[in-house]
């Protein structure tokens, strides 16, 4: 198995603010990404994924919050890293694009040099050049008629070119490492198909390596190898995604995988999704967070925090992980 | 106190439309392109009456102040009528053929004063509002860009000038001046706007620091050098415009006040109605008609920046959209 490209250790990121009890929206999470592969981060609003990803790029606000652990990128700590030299390798080394194309561009500034600013910031050439590199990736992303693009304004794009264009942008660098925080969730759904379509073709003719972070599971299993669940800022499960898929081993990833709709259940029944919200966690510190939704939930879950311990053979080294004191059993797996 | 407050909630709340703008349009799940900002307000001004009168105002004076030289029958500065006010008790000489508004108190022909009055007016209005403008355009760009200490610095001074009613301070700035002319007046004038301008644009950029478009820039390594001069500043401007119109209303009436109290402009050869209506006072029981004229058109110009001001500021401000 290759060396990892990007490897998270410990990540904690705690919100302190004036008069409030300190907030633990990271909470020790942990995981891999190789060079080319496609890893998951799923969960529901809240959980702490934008804030994962956030203190990846080192994009957190300055004040207000304080980050633990490691974020081993090819052998650097980025966390370690100075700002001039995270500028340095964000957009060069590592890409992200949003969930919200429209506000994600500037409106006054057309997608032309938009893109070119990008080329220029990192590569040492003219202007021109920029401009034709940003020609040619709209090209790349399937924006039609590049060339007059270029000149147009974001209000002028439709939703999806929009996010074709931010994805031209996240891209023309050629970044070894990708983060899609929830990318088509603003899009109509035939345009979410496509976008998700061509993140897969890009990342893969290109060899990048791809951090997807949804809350969706059916986007995870249309595109990831591996998969972490979150909750509630901590990772509760881990397994390359056949696996998580044919046996969901924790409550939660059973309950998400219930509440996708499937094209063979009866129109109009009910999906099942799971009760209650994530308003009723409980403290990690000294029980489970997710007892009070969690349908297996027994008197051992309120009385002390399970850890991530190794299960299964999934993960694509045989990593896969559980944090769950009373599995789901195959018989009660969603369907 | 409770002035300075509303002051600068009034100033805040205008800095905060344009972050709202962006809210409200984002969450558009369409996959059609949308209409730019721009293109919104401007649709929905051209159906405002308010709006189209002040346009319709403000144009007309431009397009007077443009013309006058050829409107105006005679030299502002010649004395035609010197004669009759040497001659006559009436040291104000009445309407004449060729003189359909008379003269003034030193014989010179009162409509072409008034018509290239405009000249002066304009430059007045405009000029003291673009060297508040700039002014505040540095502050509120190093406030707003930088934050820490830099910002802390530049808001207490802008505080402190905010807290003294601005015609006062305009007053005390133009009672400095040891030789008055166009220009203390001007520089007078634009000094007050500067706070607000500041304050104005720091808001903007605060909103415009914390936006989803200059996160997206970071996350690509653009520079922050860039991202305050492409990203930040250029979509903090619209309520900066606004308030630009309304200043140049402001400045127009501060500067006929100054001459009023004698700390205008003393050379009365180049004519400009805030200095003609303060050359009028002495005459006004017998000849009120000297104050009419200059003051009346003040009065217009003022109405026709502020309803296009006031309207600009409706259109871009999404409480008041549909
Ligand atoms: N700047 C901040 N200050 C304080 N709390 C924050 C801040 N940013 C995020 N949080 C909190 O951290 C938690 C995790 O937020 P995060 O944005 O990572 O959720 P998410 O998993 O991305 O959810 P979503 O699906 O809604 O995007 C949330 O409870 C949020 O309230
Ligand atoms: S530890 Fe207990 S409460 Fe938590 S998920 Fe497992 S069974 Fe449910
Ligand atoms: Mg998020």
């Amino acid at each position: 198995m290759s060396e990892p490209l990007l490897s998270v250790r410990d990540l904690k990121v705690t919100f302190t603010r004036q008069g409030a009890e300190p907030f633990h929206a990271v909470d020790g999470v942990s995981f891999d990404v190789r060079p080319g592969q496609t890893v998951g981060l799923v969960g529901e609003s809240g959980c702490g994924k934008s804030v994962t990803s956030l203190a990846i790029m080192g994009l957190l606000p300055r004040r207000g919050n304080s980050v633990s652990g490691q974020v081993m990128f090819e052998g650097t700590d980025l966390l370690g890293l100075s700002d001039k030299q995270m500028r340095e390798r964000r957009g060069r080394d590592l890409g992200m694009i949003f969930q919200d194309p429209l506000s994600s561009l500037n409106p006054v500034v057309s997608i032309g040099v938009q893109v070119a600013e990008v080329v220029q910031r990192h590569r040492q050439v003219s202007k021109s050049v920029a401009m034709e590199e940003a020609r040619a990736m709209l090209d790349k992303v399937g924006i039609p008629d590049p060339r007059r693009r270029l000149r147009e304004y974001p209000h002028q794009l439709s939703g999806g070119m929009r996010q074709r264009a931010l994805i031209a942008m996240a891209l023309a660098c050629r970044p070894r490492l990708l983060i899609a925080d929830e990318p088509t969730t603003a899009l109509d759904v035939t345009i979410q198909a496509q976008i998700l379509a061509l993140l897969k073709d890009l990342v893969s003719e290109s060899d990048t390596a791809l951090v997807m972070i949804t809350h969706d599971l059916g986007v995870v299993a249309g595109m990831c190898d591996d998969v972490n669940v979150l909750y509630g800022g901590r990772l509760v499960e881990r397994n390359m995604r056949h696996d998580l898929f044919a046996a969901p081993a924790h409550p939660y990833t059973n309950g998400l995988l219930g509440s996708i709709p499937r094209l063979d259940s009866a129109r109009g029944e009910p999906l099942d999704p799971i009760p209650g919200s994530v308003s009723d966690n409980l403290p990690w510190a000294e029980s489970c967070a997710f007892a009070p939704r969690c349908p297996s939930a027994a008197p051992d879950c309120l009385a002390s925090s399970p850890e991530l311990v190794p299960h299964g053979g999934g993960g694509t080294d045989g990593e896969g992980a559980l944090r769950c004191f009373h599995p789901v059993v195959p018989a009660e797996v969603a369907r | 106190m409770n002035l300075m407050s509303s002051k600068k909630e009034r100033i805040d709340s205008l800095a905060a439309s344009v972050a709202e703008v962006e809210v409200a349009e984002a969450g558009t799940v369409k996959d059609t392109g949308g209409e730019s900002l721009i293109a919104g307000a401007w649709r929905r001004l051209r159906r405002n009456p308010i709006f189209l009168i002040g346009l319709t105002l403000t144009a007309l004076f431009v397009l007077l102040a443009i013309i006058s030289p050829w409107l105006a029958p005679w030299d502002p500065a010649a004395q035609p009528l010197i004669d009759k006010v040497e001659r006559q008790s009436n040291p104000v000489p009445g309407p004449e053929p060729g003189h359909p508004l008379g003269g003034d108190n030193r014989g010179r022909d009162l409509l072409s004063r008034v018509l290239i009055g405009s000249q002066q007016t304009l430059v007045v209005g405009v000029v003291a509002t673009l060297i508040g403008l700039s002014g505040g355009l540095v502050l509120g760009t190093v406030a707003g860009a930088f934050g820490g200490w830099a910002d802390a610095l530049v808001m207490r001074v802008v505080d402190v000038m905010l807290s003294i009613p601005g015609l006062l301070l305009a007053f005390s700035l133009a009672a400095l001046a040891a030789r008055p002319s166009q220009w203390t007046v001007i520089i007078a004038i634009a000094i007050v706007q500067i706070p607000i301008f500041a304050r104005l644009l720091r808001g903007s950029m605060l909103a415009q620091r914390h936006s989803d478009h200059v996160l997206a820039a970071r996350a690509l390594g653009v520079r922050p050098s860039l991202i305050v001069m492409r990203h930040m500043l250029p979509n903090s401007m619209g309520p900066v415009i606004v308030q630009s119109t309304l200043v140049v209303a402001t400045s127009i009436i501060d500067a006929a006040a100054l001459s009023f109290l004698g700390l205008g402009n003393p050379d009365d050869r180049r004519p400009e109605w805030g200095q003609m209506l303060g050359a009028s006072q002495q005459y006004l029981n017998e000849h009120p008609h000297l104050a009419f004229w200059p003051a009346g058109c003040i009065i217009v110009v003022a109405l026709g920046f502020t309803l296009m001001g006031e309207s600009l500021r409706e259109a871009l401000d999404p409480k008041t959209r549909r």
